[in-house]
């Protein structure tokens, strides 16, 4: 009996000694991102510091670090924005509605969904070249604002399909069930009672989305977002630059100043960044309240 | 209830659109307000007669320009001038390398390209299928450099076969030993430009023959991660513009070539009078006739023409006798 005892004491330090282990290698697992993203923060903002001033907003680009801004990289990321965000929401939970509420879930649905998926993770730059062909090549768009904001949205649509069928999943059947039984139709269920339900974690894919859409390169340097651009793009049709296109183009520079240029345009692409997610959790948080 | 929250929602939307369209109605007003006040002074400078030098005639349009990474630097430099001048003229240069920049100019998608080669032939006859006629203008030097780790002590000089040796995909060389003997029995770090770039392509003619860099060799487009590649290795070994070993020159040590007048470093000097040969060359704008037409096009290569001997050098190239200045505008 007591020997009994013993063994079972032991048994339950060795477990104890498990959990604790267990718990340290997740907290390891949890703090190399925090980690990493801080290190990378310190090493941006020492080198970037020193040229985040308003100049960075204001000029344009120049060859001389000194006077050397991203006003038309910032404005050009901005255009991106607006009209990517507009598109790709009415096409993406356009979408998304119809796969999930109007549907037959039969093969072709299934067909519909797995080809979505794929795209989800097809690798930027072959959005690249999709975008080249189809909007600069074929729609005679030019290598122009437009056809880069195009191409961007056929980059995030799949993003935002797939959050937003999740966040369309998430709305209970008894709410449906609830509407029906009052007479409504589908669209009626499906505008007033489903989709204000499902908008928060619409909104919140959405908002990461745009994130996503703000910080790539590679698409745009298929469709040739230019480098040196020190004009404001008027009109659809004109030539453009971003964000990401004038860091690429200063870290490649020989001069050191214009690596510190560099790491203060990430410093811009990362608040906007930062920003972003922050409206995304408040817009979570609002809209939950509220239901 | 349902219809509550659906308004509330909306009206939560709006906001968030409202607060995107006046940031973007910010920056439309800071484009729309900065060019009246700017084209005022600029039409009212003419007229005022002040500067009779300036050009009176006020241009606008847009000029695309795209091509070498290693002329880039010199066309943005003239673009960013001409904007003083002609603020409506509106250039956009990019970086595609210079056989891509060929490639868009010969589909007459630019109206000049930056290349930091001649043309070739089968480019040529891509152009000529497409009905784009073009003129080449020479705008500077570049000497391409050969270039080590400061740490390096054993490499003073290098001839052009021991370059072959070190750089050509048929040497059969493994270590430093094999280049020369008095060099130790440590093995060749080779790093290179892209197949993309001029650079590539000059140094692939001029020195190897067309046989190519050696397939172990580590290629970059991006020459500063040349520059950090030897910078970090003793061993190590590349080449490229001169602009970017000025201004590496603390992590960098150049290696004078000898191309059988005795070893020679290149300087200023030495890739202007043409002594560091053949790794000298000279870069290259071509220009489309068809789009020379249109007055702004012209008035920017002429202004390109007029000012790059003290751009080129401002961004770390040598500009050319002002002899060949002379010829090459005489062909506009």
């Amino acid at each position: 009996m007591k020997e009994w005892k013993q063994d079972d004491r032991k048994r339950v330090a060795n477990r104890r000694r498990m959990d604790t282990t267990l718990k340290l290698l997740f907290l390891a697992a949890t703090s190399i991102g925090i980690l990493a993203l801080m290190v990378l923060i310190i090493d941006i903002v020492m080198d970037g510091l020193g040229h985040f001033t308003p100049d960075l907003f204001t000029n344009y680009p120049s060859r001389r670090p000194s006077s050397a801004g991203m006003k038309s990289a910032i404005v050009g990321s901005i255009y991106m924005l607006l009209i990517i965000l507009p598109v790709s929401f009415v096409f993406g939970v356009g979408a998304a509605i119809y796969l999930e509420e109007y549907a037959k879930k039969n093969r072709l649905t299934r067909i519909f969904q797995l080809n979505i998926s794929t795209l989800a993770g097809v690798p930027s730059i072959v959005y690249g070249i999709l975008g080249l062909t189809l909007f600069v090549r074929w729609f005679m768009l030019e290598r122009s604002l437009i056809s880069g904001a195009f191409t961007m949205t056929l980059l995030v649509l799949p993003i935002i399909i797939v959050a937003a069928q999740e966040a369309l999943k998430a709305v209970p059947k008894a709410r449906r069930d609830a509407s029906f039984a009052l007479g409504a139709t589908k669209w009626q269920t499906v505008s007033r009672s489903v989709l204000p339900s499902a908008l928060p974690g619409i909104l919140t894919g959405v908002i990461l989305a745009m994130s996503r859409a703000i910080g790539e390169t590679a698409p745009l340097v298929m469709i040739g977002a230019l480098t040196y651009v020190a004009f404001l793009p008027e009109k659809l049709t004109d030539q453009f630059t971003v964000i990401p296109i004038q860091i690429y183009n200063w870290i490649s520079r020989p001069q050191t100043e214009f690596h510190e240029l560099a790491a203060a345009g990430i410093m811009v692409l990362l608040i906007m960044l930062i920003i972003m997610n922050i409206t995304a959790v408040l817009l979570r948080n609002k809209f939950q309240k509220n239901i | 209830m349902f219809k509550r929250m659906g308004r509330k929602s909306l009206f939560i939307l709006a906001t968030l659109v409202l607060v995107f369209v006046t940031a973007c109605g910010n920056n439309g007003n800071n484009t729309t307000g900065a060019s009246p006040s700017e084209s005022p002074a600029q039409s009212a400078s003419p007229s005022e007669s002040a500067s009779p030098s300036e050009t009176a005639v006020k241009l606008s349009g847009n000029i695309e320009i795209d091509g070498s990474s290693t002329v880039f630097p010199v066309t943005e430099a003239v673009a960013e001038e001409y904007k003083a001048v002609q603020p409506d003229v509106k250039p956009a240069v990019g970086v595609s390398g210079t056989g891509g920049g060929f490639k868009r100019f010969c589909a007459a998608e630019t109206a000049i390209s930056n290349a930091s080669r001649p043309i070739k032939d089968e480019e040529a006859a891509l152009c000529k299928d497409a009905g784009v006629e073009y003129t080449e203008l020479k705008i500077a030097f570049d000497g391409l450099s050969v270039i080590v780790s400061k740490d390096n002590d054993f490499i003073d000089s290098l001839t052009l076969e021991e370059l072959v040796k070190i750089f050509s995909a048929e040497s059969t060389a493994k270590t430093w030993k094999d280049v020369r003997d008095s060099f130790p029995a440590e093995p060749i770090a080779v790093f290179s430009p892209g197949a993309d770039s001029g650079t590539f392509d000059y140094f692939n003619e001029e020195i190897l023959d067309k046989k190519g860099v050696r397939k172990d060799a580590t290629f970059s487009e991006d020459d500063n991660t040349l520059v950090t590649g030897v910078a970090g290795s003793k061993n190590a070994i590349a080449f490229f513009g001169f602009a970017y070993y000025e201004e590496n020159q603390d992590k960098l040590k150049v290696i004078p070539i000898d191309g059988g007048n005795g070893p020679i470093e290149p300087t200023f000097d030495t890739i202007k009078d043409g002594s560091y040969a053949p790794l000298s060359r000279p870069i290259y704008i071509y220009f489309s006739k068809k789009e020379y037409g249109r007055a702004e096009v012209k008035d920017f290569v002429k202004f390109y023409m007029d000012n790059v001997k003290t751009l080129s050098a401002e961004v770390g190239y040598i500009p050319l006798p002002d002899e060949t200045y002379d010829a090459e505008k005489a062909k506009l």
